[in-house]
């Protein structure tokens, strides 16, 4: 077998499946930010916060309530995305005239407060959360172990992904909404009621947030942090992808986690940076963002 | 000779009955980390360990009195140093307590040293505390990460794993707990077949798991704190890494963390502590009491808080005044220290205390009883075997 | 907007006095090291100011000038032993140098993509803090020594120290001061409010962004060379993104684009962190609150919102 750089092809194979199940992470985060700038034209820095939330719920669901993990990854986003709907209502909707650096300033806020809470409520430590059982165990795939739970990661991520950019892109609801992007006092003139739809598409969004909160919450710990570092880098997807392009944020969450996957190997220290190299090098070269439309 | 020590008796008796009739304050400030990674393992509970200390030293009656001030110094050096110079400055505090992560102990020690206070770290594990930046005025008291390095290293190599794997954080701490305990499995006739730097902090160790599972290793070696260790067995299990047979090392975990886990996941998990709740009727009476008040088991870092502050106490009321820093922390060095939660505990001239460590297994959960019935006790280290031995530059006894 | 006159400079120049009578009896009122924090801060903010709210330009990643710097200065004070003044001069020049590569790249970019490419750089910086050797990686730079001033007058006593750092980082205020108010701060706001026009003008724009991008990158170096000789250390912290928002959140809570807003920011935002520590787990989610209540109802900032109470510039 001929091996790349020192490392044996098993291996690499390996480490790209493995990015492309945190690339998912990504897409699924990333899109819901994009989608969130496309219409509102808010940086929601409280994503990675709600992001956490919605692990928080899946746990809550099942040590109150008894909900287990399939009922709680439906009915989570619906709770979290609700409680985005409420923000946006009562805050977020004062901010659509000003500039994107309140927007972005205000939800900070927010995910401090929220991050805040979680914590004085169950400490930093962090909760257990177990694999289903239908998806306990895991397949030798001769290269690498796969565990099923992780299969299931990406097949539910590319399924939503597409879900979303069907629902945009091909549909006459989402022709709407990409009106509304574009011009909302004319889609208003047509009749179509904007706010509604600006408070439907930020609960989408968050519920999005909240749904790979719930994906996250068997295999990494559930606890008040774990999406505040995240935020930054999904951040940099949606900038490399292009702001507000779904297409883009979704392919770049996917590659994104492969280059990861790819550093991991050959440079793991770096591997947290790599991103933000990219990100650099993507605004300086072509600054719309690789999927973005120029101005 | 009788004579002179008559009259030393009796000016020591008068200055005790002085400093008994005016009482003498005593300040304590516990500085730790109340809203980050180290918040479960000391943060509020500390307070109430040293609280606790307080109350079980009798102080009002012994003629003490002691106040505590607390404070979050966020994980961060400059915030942690900034509280600290306020402290011994502006509000008159004698002591600090606990101080969890190494940068910001690192920190305090300095000025601890220069302000005249006493700093009994509890937190943090930097060797370099009684080593490299050693001070008259520290005492470390519960574990370093050489201590948990001698633990878990040389018991795990002793048991059969020779071949060790290390994800290290990449941070300084997490390169000097895999250094400590690389020397270590070397010693005990093991060898390191690799090594991974991990950015920190991570959340997916899928990849650095495969590297580890790749090498053959028979021990991987988590050189990581905190949720990042918690992440890694999370999906060690999740990998099957560990029913393949390779055995996972945490080099720094406490009792919180393993119950954050669960002892589904982490069964079988070999970890050194200073202190367990359910080791003898003396830790599982205080236990109770600290679980009625705080709601949790105690870490042994807030074990240490208590033990550190009644052994602080004792030398401050045996001194006659909390004032002069070093001369407590001296007079915390001049004899062998009965504790009931750490058993004999000799402070060395360097400030170390010295007592057993022990290393423990987590239990499988159908041999646990309770939610907090987590680890079993396969050894103990003695203190002369688990900390590393004095520097003689640090020797403050013999200034 | 008033126009600028005599009467406002006078204004200006007579706060400027006050404050300063005000500084130099603080120490001996208030808890000095704090106040010499605040200080360090009030410059750092205002350095920023003079990018984001004359410049028009909002930088996410200034934390890496004020780390670096604080970095660079600690270490020539540890290890080359350096007196105070030349070990704050060599932070600040390696700031400058900071700014200088990264603003003449950043430039290029506007609004939102600027900002993304100023968190980049910085990240990239935060990424050589943790890596390289000379940095301690997250222990920090410890025990840098005080050191004797001009290698005469010893700096250990916090008072002498207060004053050096009181006359450092109030030069360091007036100069920017100075700066927004010449004709390259007039040639700035007239970019800032229109671009096309100030370069149908005959402005080479980019060069006027690039200079402003140097000036407060040094500014912000030499608010952090300050502080590792205050705290005697240099820590991951300062070069953290957390410390580029704080700052963006200081120079807002003021005020952005007041002369004094900057100032009143970092003093509030110091003083918060200060004594809300002892609130415990409680911190953060007060200062989620501040953030929130200040962009729903101060935008302009408490010093702007009372600059428009007064009808005048502040």
């Amino acid at each position: 077998m001929f091996e790349l750089l020192g490392i044996p092809p098993q291996v690499l194979l390996g480490q790209l499946l493995l990015g492309l199940i945190n690339g998912s992470f990504y897409a699924v985060l990333s899109l819901g930010l994009a989608v969130i700038f496309g219409l509102l034209n808010i940086i929601n820095f409280a994503h990675g916060a709600l992001y956490m939330m919605g692990a928080f719920v899946a746990w809550m669901l099942l040590n109150y309530f008894g909900i287990g993990y399939w009922w709680a990854l439906i009915l989570a986003p619906v709770i979290v995305g609700g409680f985005g709907i409420v923000l946006e209502r009562t805050i977020l909707s004062r901010l659509y005239k000003l500039d994107h650096l309140y927007g972005l300033l205000l939800t900070f806020g927010l995910a401090l407060i929220i991050q805040g809470l979680f914590r004085n409520y169950y400490g930093i430590s962090g909760l257990p959360y177990q694999i289903p059982a239908e998806l306990a165990g895991g397949y030798n795939l001769g290269f690498m172990y796969l565990p099923n739970y992780r299969a299931w990661v990406v097949i539910a991520s590319a399924a939503v992904c597409f879900g979303a950019w069907f629902l945009i892109e091909k549909t006459r609801l989402g022709a709407y909404l990409r009106a509304a992007t574009e011009n909302p006092t004319l889609v208003g003139a047509f009749g179509i009621n904007v706010p509604l739809m600006v408070m439907l598409t930020y609960g989408a969004g968050v519920a999005l947030a909240g749904f790979a909160g719930v994906l996250a919450a068997p295999i990494y710990s559930v606890n008040p942090n774990m999406g505040a570092d995240l935020i930054i880098v999904v951040f940099a997807v949606v900038v490399i992808g292009g702001m507000g392009s779904i297409l883009g944020a979704i392919l770049t969450g996917y590659v994104l986690g492969l280059v990861e996957g790819l550093a991991r190997v050959f440079f793991p220290e770096g591997s947290a940076v790599v991103i933000f190299v990219i990100m650099a090098i993507v605004l300086l070269v072509k600054p719309e963002g690789l999927f973005g439309r120029a101005n | 000779m009788i004579r002179t020590l008559a009259v030393a008796t009796t000016l020591g008796a008068l200055t005790a009955t002085t400093a008994l009739a005016q009482g003498i304050d005593v300040k304590l400030g516990v500085l730790n980390d109340r809203s980050g990674v180290y918040a479960d393992l000391s943060g509020e509970g500390s307070v109430v360990a040293a609280r606790m200390a307080v109350e079980d030293f009798d102080a009002a009656a012994k003629g003490l009195n002691v106040t505590i001030i607390s404070a979050d110094h966020q994980n961060k050096p400059d915030i942690g140093s900034n509280i600290a110079r306020q402290w011994y400055d502006a509000d008159g505090v004698n002591a600090i307590l606990d101080v969890p992560t190494s940068s910001v102990a690192l920190a305090v020690a300095d000025i601890t040293a220069e302000k005249n206070g006493v700093l009994i770290n509890s937190g943090a594990g930097s060797t370099a505390l009684t080593r490299e930046q050693c001070k008259p005025t520290t005492i470390h008291w519960t574990y370093d990460t050489a201590a948990l390095a001698n633990g878990t290293g040389a018991s795990m190599t002793n048991a059969g794993g020779k071949k060790w794997f290390f994800l290290t954080a990449d941070y300084a701490f997490g390169h000097s707990l895999e250094e400590n305990t690389a020397a270590v499995v070397k010693a005990s006739g093991g060898e390191v077949v690799g090594t991974v730097n991990v950015p920190f902090p991570a959340q997916d160790f899928s990849s650095f798991l495969l590297q580890a599972q790749g090498s053959g290793a028979d021990v991987i070696g988590l050189a990581n704190a905190g949720g990042d260790t918690v992440n890694a067995i999370k999906q060690a299990s999740e990998f099957g890494i560990t029913q393949a047979g390779q055995k996972l090392a945490a080099l720094l975990f406490f009792v919180t963390d393993v119950h954050a886990l669960g002892a589904q996941t982490a069964q079988g998990l070999s970890l050194t502590e200073a202190f367990y709740w359910d080791q003898n009727d003396q830790t599982r009476a205080w236990s109770e009491r600290f679980m009625a008040i705080h709601g949790k088991q105690p870490t042994m870092v807030q074990a240490g808080v208590y033990s550190g502050t009644m052994a602080y106490l004792a030398a401050v009321q045996a001194v006659g005044s909390a004032k002069d820093g070093a001369a407590v922390a001296a007079k915390m060095k001049e004899a062998d220290i009965e504790d009931p939660l750490f058993g004999t505990v000799k402070v060395r001239g360097d400030g170390r205390a010295t007592h057993n460590m022990y290393l423990f297994q987590v239990k499988s959960p159908d041999k646990s009883t309770g939610e907090w019935d987590l680890y079993e006790q396969i050894a103990t280290i003695s203190g002369e075997d688990a900390f590393l031995p004095m520097l003689p530059e640090c020797d403050f006894t013999k200034k | 907007m008033v126009p600028e006159t005599a009467g406002m400079t006078r204004l200006h120049l007579a706060i400027f006095a006050v404050l300063l009578a005000f500084l130099i009896i603080l120490p001996f009122f208030v808890y000095p090291v704090f106040a010499m924090k605040v200080m360090c801060f009030a410059l750092f903010a205002a350095a920023f100011n003079l990018l984001l709210g004359f410049g028009g330009l909002l930088s996410f990643g200034h934390a890496a000038y004020f780390g670096g710097a604080s970095y660079v200065a600690a270490h020539a004070a540890k290890v080359w032993g350096l007196t105070p003044e030349l070990a704050v001069l060599c932070g600040t020049a390696a700031a400058a140098f900071l700014g200088l590569v990264i603003g003449s790249l950043a430039i290029r970019r506007q609004g939102i993509y600027f900002a993304m490419v100023t968190l980049a750089f910085a990240q990239m910086v935060y990424f050589l803090a943790l890596q390289l050797p000379f940095t301690g990686g997250e222990d920090g730079l410890q025990s840098v020594p005080r050191g004797d001033l001009f290698g005469v007058f010893s700096l250990q006593d916090s008072i002498p120290l207060y004053f050096f750092v009181l006359t450092i980082t109030f030069s360091g205020i007036l100069f920017l001061y100075r700066i927004v108010h010449s004709p390259f701060g007039q040639v700035l706001k007239a970019i800032r409010e229109n671009e096309p026009r100030a370069i149908s003008l005959g402005y080479d724009v980019n060069r006027y962004k690039l200079m402003v991008f140097v000036l407060s990158a040094t500014f912000a170096g030499l608010a952090g060379a300050v502080k590792s000789q205050v705290f005697q250390l240099a820590s991951l912290t300062d070069v953290h993104w957390a410390m580029s928002g704080e700052v963006v959140l200081m120079t807002l809570l003021g005020g952005m684009g007041t002369i004094f807003g900057p100032l009143a920011g970092a003093a509030i935002v110091v003083t918060m962190q200060n004594y809300l520590a002892t609130f415990g787990a409680w911190v953060t989610v007060i200062q989620g609150v501040i953030f929130v209540l200040g962009v729903l109802l101060f935008r302009k900032g408490l010093i702007g919102v009372l600059a428009q109470w007064l009808k005048r510039p502040l």
